[in-house]
């Protein structure tokens, strides 16, 4: 966890308007703290993929927006999923073979339709 | 040995600074780890092109590997905590969409997934019920076969096959449903349906037409110009048909009840004939024609002229 002066510390070119910006954009997300915004770890990582999104790429605001948009989307998808996997894990062994048989593999084309 | 800072962006050794920038922010976008989750490889690429780029990006550091002063490794960067390795989560929930996936437990997922009205079903504590999903097959069959009806064994994996009723009659591209004979269902959840799509070779004399058979008959000079009785081949197998006196090339003959068997009644077999001279044709025929002289003389391209 770190302020928000610390954050702008730490990460070279980092601008407090840009800074603040972002987090009325709702693109980050920091706690509220007595006047100030607290930044946690996964805040700090996603400045970081901002700003790199930002400089490196030259991707603009409004197409950032519909990346980070796009992003969450697919992090979502993948939580949702790793509780499935989690969820099939806890299952006994006859159902968990039985949903990996009913799984295609992707990776081998379909021969039973030859 | 480790590659070259150079060889790593695919680059020359005498590249200019744009040069190395511009390929840098190329694979930069293909590699960022944040933009392919999933894939570790990906963030291997992007860790050797970002150590890379920061070597030769700086013009002093660049020199200073040129000279052989630092190894490629020279310049890497601080071990760094990828937004993704948060993302994927309990703490990545922060960043959810609003409003779109926000499942609440397991239940919502398949419904969510699953197709409604069938398909998953059960309360979350008693486990979860599922359909097994359904086996998709083809098969091809004999044209005579499938006009007939016939049984075959489809072989699905080394001891194990389906066996499948072929309805008289059935149609190229038609799929026949066996229930119960696909992927078995999840906790006590019925089996998935076997769906064998049903492919009908062509046959060489044969044709289909809805509930007939269509077929072409050649015939010798004689046979159309005396009739004859000659043998023909059904799909139920050879039969007797008369050719009657003086028929010609497209005439068209019914056998009666020999297509495709129907409960409403059975279809019929055509037979269109077609009148075959022979190869070089016969000299006695043809020095008969010469002098023969017609008593009733046609000419057969009387409605062809305009």
């Amino acid at each position: 966890m770190i302020a928000f002066e610390e954050l702008l510390d730490r990460f070279a070119g980092l601008d407090r308007r840009e800074l603040s910006r972002w987090v009325e954009n709702r693109w980050v997300l920091p706690e509220r703290r007595d006047r100030t915004w607290i930044f946690h770890e996964i805040d700090v990582a996603r400045v970081e993929l901002i700003l790199e999104v930002r400089r490196e790429f030259a991707i603009d605001d409004e197409a950032l927006s519909l990346v980070l948009g796009l992003l969450d989307q697919v992090y979502d998808l993948r939580r949702q999923l790793g509780r499935v996997c989690d969820a099939l894990a806890a299952q006994p062994p006859e159902i968990q073979a039985a949903v990996r048989q009913a799984l295609p593999r992707a990776t081998e084309p379909d021969t039973s339709r030859d | 040995m480790a590659q070259t800072p150079y060889e790593v962006l695919g680059v020359k050794p005498d590249a200019s600074a744009d040069e190395i920038r511009k390929i840098y922010r190329q694979l930069a976008k293909q590699f960022h780890p944040d933009l392919n989750p999933g894939k570790p490889e990906a963030e291997e690429r992007f860790k050797a092109v970002s150590a890379a780029y920061d070597l030769l990006s700086d013009p002093e550091k660049r020199a200073r590997y040129d000279r052989g002063e630092i190894d490629e490794s020279g310049a890497e960067r601080p071990p760094r905590s990828y937004y993704r390795g948060y993302a994927e989560g309990a703490e990545g929930r922060k960043y959810q969409p609003e409003g779109e996936m926000d499942l609440g437990d397991l239940e919502d997922l398949f419904a969510a997934f699953g197709s409604a009205g069938r398909g998953w079903r059960g309360r979350g504590g008693e486990g979860f019920r599922a359909r097994g999903g359904d086996r998709h097959f083809t098969l091809t069959v004999d044209f005579v076969e499938a006009a007939t009806g016939a049984k075959q064994r489809l072989s699905l994996a080394p001891e194990q096959w389906l066996d499948v009723t072929i309805p008289p009659g059935i149609n190229d591209g038609q799929v026949l449903r066996l229930r119960g004979k696909g992927g078995p269902g999840l906790g006590g959840g019925p089996a998935g349906d076997a769906l064998i799509e049903v492919h009908v070779a062509p046959h060489p004399l044969f044709r289909r037409d809805r509930d007939n058979i269509r077929m072409e008959l050649p015939i010798s000079l004689a046979e159309a110009v005396l009739g004859a009785r000659v043998t023909v081949p059904t799909i139920t197998g050879p039969v007797t048909m008369t050719i009657p006196k003086g028929s010609d090339t497209g005439a068209q003959l019914r056998l009666r009840g020999k297509g495709i068997q129907r409960k409403k009644g059975p279809g019929d077999q055509y037979v269109t004939l077609k009148v075959v001279v022979g190869p070089s044709g016969d000299p006695e025929l043809a020095a008969f024609l010469e002098k023969w002289a017609p008593r009733h003389p046609f000419d057969p391209r009387e409605g062809t002229r305009s």
